[in-house]
């Protein structure tokens, strides 16, 4: 089996863009960024303002994007960049893309329209097709489908050796990861763009967790401190992309590796007390991890949360261990990807040796992530 | 017979195969019609059409599910489906020996849900997203969490066949029935799993989606005559028409299929895809991409273009597909290519968006296993630019070991699958 290494990464939140302003938020330097009055009573990280223009060069293609598009087609660009890969077309022509998505914004002033005059409505069916067929934009179709970031990503980017999206919230991200790189060690495919992206200031997505209960309405509190008042999600804005490829491919056109993603274990189980903990042990175990810093997925949701930090205490007893959550709120998909993300730089740096990066999901699904030293 | 191809992999055999589709319930019945040369497409009788552009849909009307909407819908078919194929190879009820790899639409809410939640909260004047979540907030409506995200469908059907893993749910847009296939074969063959479930499903005949493709002009609007609506490869065809379905394939590496006694019903050989980056709905118009997916896919079978007998078309009735993919077969068949058969299950079952590819799977098996070309039908007007031998209108007897399906979607999809009866 290849050694598969991480070569570039894109990252962008409500922390800001780039690794730096990440790293520094993990590390307790920064504050984290919520904007509470938006849509309070639910707290967001919002995204940063970003310039889309030095990754989207088009307007055209910028106008056929929703947010969460741009946002991962804006890490996308970055990601290519720091691997070194943006200007090799002939690389990009042969590079697959994996992508961790869920479908894209809505028409919040249509939909709204249209419920308060279907209550009046004398055909409500004949009145619903004739609004949607005159109030929808053609193209915002196209900004909704799971698959058009990568679409997105292979126009704007010209990554084209070809794309799959994974749907399925939070283990959409771990398994992206684990399938890109079990194509890259077996030998099938030589380099990757993996990633996802995901937008937290959307009344649509706030209103399906918000239906299972499982978003945190008080003031700011970090992930694991909320869990004695009832606990509960904070959604973030973010997109996280990166490049992975095999050693030597790397070595061959003289790009540096950051890390090594060392293994990728996904699963899921009937929820019960104690089983995410149990997951998460049998995972590691199955990884060989030691880590030196743990990057957790907690999402803050009650009794998830305490179980997989008390495995990860029991596990890792000396390791530090820091919430992607705290960092840039639960991004869903893109949560797996910038949680390996903030892993490979605290490797990359110098500042561990080695990473486990968790995934528990709000409502099912664990996954793990080992990242090692490049060699 | 050696149990490993060329490259030395894990041959992957299928050695169970179900499918649901507006044509009927199970493949038999499916395979009848379409050999029947019988058309699925009906007028929509399960919402109001007045107003719509397009009337016509291969629904799947026999299926009740509650509350009725897509994920459910979706759901049952996948369910329908992969009972089919898991009792055909064999498999223990509940306890599946392997991975799930389940293509399925995207999700949300749709508008009953809203309309309810908009009720919900005694809102009397105009409705926003504010009046929804305080409604939401009441927790009265929790199960639509679960219903309403994208991971439901693979964790129920993974739940009811005792799948091992995390199951991948997946789109690559109306290529996606051919992704979940070629997942399960890669896994396979890096030796993962030993066998696979792989899926597609749709159900998602609704307002929204349909006026969805409505608005790009996707859609067929010869309403007229619903069952003459898709005529793929035909100069006068105006595009597709929306159809429901669900199929599943039970893929098992070969050797511990014989090892347990499995009857094989027919090979995975190869796989092939290749990214466009041309347009959001269009194809590069050179073909490269289209080209580069279907050479892909022989190459990866270890077979060549002379070695195929027939294509299952991906042949959606729409001008820009039936054109692009006529020109990509050309390109890599030659000459031969006017020889080769080619038709198109949509022309009768129409477009199953998410679970075509895994649809036309099963057909292009069944045409192999029974030798039975199924037949492009509404064949009436042939299209010039279109030279090919599109089996029109009537089903034809041929001795087919080798089979291409073709499948392309939007985003730049292009996932070529190689079929064969025996390794070659």
């Amino acid at each position: 089996m290849r050694d598969v290494v991480i070569t570039g990464i894109g990252l962008v939140s409500s922390a800001g863009e780039g690794l730096e302003p990440h790293v520094a938020a993990l590390t307790g330097q920064a504050a984290p960024h919520v904007d509470t009055e938006r849509f309070a009573p639910y707290p967001v990280h919002p995204a940063v303002a970003l310039d889309w223009d030095r990754q989207i060069a088009k307007k055209s293609d910028q106008r056929q994007m929703e947010a969460w598009q741009k946002l991962g087609c804006y890490a996308a660009g970055l990601a290519l960049e720091a691997a070194g890969a943006k200007e090799d077309a002939a690389l990009k022509n042969r590079m697959h893309l994996i992508v961790s998505a869920g479908g894209g914004e809505r028409d919040y002033a249509v939909d709204g329209q249209i419920l308060t005059g279907l209550r009046q409505a004398e055909n409500p069916g004949v009145f619903l097709n004739e609004r949607l067929m005159g109030d929808l934009r053609p193209t915002l179709f196209l900004a909704q489908l799971s698959n058009l970031l990568a679409g997105n990503i292979s126009i704007v980017h010209g990554v084209t050796g070809a794309s799959r999206t994974f749907m399925g919230e939070e283990s959409s991200g771990v398994d992206a990861i684990r399938v890109a790189r079990e194509r890259i060690a077996s030998g099938q495919n030589d380099i990757f763009l993996v990633g996802g992206a995901y937008n937290a200031e959307r009344p649509d997505v706030i209103l399906i967790y918000e239906m299972g209960g499982f978003l945190w309405k008080k003031p700011y509190l970090p992930v694991r401190e909320r869990t004695h008042e009832g606990g509960g999600m904070i959604l973030g804005s973010g997109a996280c992309f990166m490049v992975l490829e095999s050693r030597e491919h790397a070595e061959s056109r003289g790009a540096k590796a950051l890390a090594t993603v060392a293994g990728v274990t996904s699963d899921r189980g009937r929820r019960a007390p104690g089983s995410v903990g149990k997951a998460l042990r049998a995972q590691a175990e199955t990884l060989g991890a030691r880590p030196d810093v743990v990057i957790s997925g907690a999402t803050g949701v009650k009794g998830i949360t305490e179980d997989e930090q008390a495995a990860l205490t029991e596990l890792a007893p000396t390791a530090a261990i820091h919430a992607t959550g705290d960092v840039v709120g639960h991004t869903m998909e893109a949560q797996a990807p910038i949680g390996v993300a903030l892993a490979a730089a605290l490797i990359a740096e110098g500042r561990a040796g080695e990473a486990l990066v968790t995934s528990v999901g709000h409502w099912r699904g664990e996954g793990a992530v080992r990242l090692t030293k490049a060699p | 017979m050696a149990l490993r191809d060329k490259q030395g992999r894990p041959l992957v055999a299928v050695t169970g195969m179900g499918t649901v589709t507006s044509l009927g319930q199970g493949k038999d019945d499916t395979w009848a019609a379409l050999t029947a040369g019988k058309s699925g497409i009906r007028r929509i009788s399960r919402f109001p059409t007045e107003g719509l552009r397009t009337t016509i849909a291969g629904t799947i009307d026999s299926v009740e599910v509650e509350p009725f909407c897509a994920p459910m819908l979706s759901e049952r078919l996948a369910m329908l489906a992969a009972e089919e194929a898991v009792g055909q190879a064999g498999l223990p009820e509940g306890d599946f020996p392997g991975a799930l790899f389940i293509a399925v639409p995207p999700v949300e809410m749709e508008w009953p849900q809203r309309e309810a939640l908009a009720k919900a909260s005694g809102e009397n004047g105009d409705v926003t997203y504010k009046d929804l979540l305080k409604a939401a907030a009441s927790g009265e409506f929790k199960p639509w969490h679960d219903l309403f995200i994208f991971g439901t469908v693979a964790d129920r059907v993974a739940d009811r066949f005792g799948t091992r893993g995390s199951p991948i749910s997946l789109s690559t847009a109306c290529s996606s029935g051919a992704t979940a296939i070629q997942l399960g074969v890669e896994a396979i063959r890096r030796g993962e799993t030993d066998a696979a479930l792989c899926i597609g499903t749709d159900g998602s005949v609704n307002p929204e989606s349909l006026i969805r493709f409505s608005l790009l002009s996707a859609l067929s609007t010869q309403n007229e005559n619903p069952e003459g609506a898709s005529k793929p490869f035909s100069k006068n065809r105006d595009g597709f028409v929306m159809g429901e379905g669900g199929a599943a394939l039970v893929l098992e590496n070969a050797e511990s299929a014989k090892a347990r006694g499995a009857k094989i019903l027919g090979y995975v050989l190869g796989c092939g895809e290749k990214g466009d980056g041309f347009h959001r709905t269009r194809s590069s118009p050179d073909g490269t991409p289209i080209i580069a997916a279907i050479k892909a896919g022989l190459d990866d079978a270890g077979v060549s273009p002379d070695d195929i007998d027939y294509i299952n078309a991906h042949g959606t009735s729409t001008p820009e597909n039936d054109k692009m993919e006529s020109m990509g077969c050309m390109a890599v068949f030659g000459e031969r290519m006017k020889d080769v058969p080619i038709s198109s299950n949509k022309s009768m079952i129409g477009h199953t968006l998410t679970a075509a590819g895994a649809v036309e799977a099963v057909m292009s098996l069944l045409t192999i296993a029974q030798g039975r070309i199924p037949p492009t039908i509404n064949h009436a007007v042939p299209d010039p630019s279109i030279p090919l031998d599109v089996v029109p209108n009537v089903a034809r007897d041929a001795t087919v070991n080798y089979v291409l399906s073709n499948s392309f979607g939007f985003g730049g999809q292009n996932t070529c699958l190689v079929f064969g009866a025996e390794p070659k």
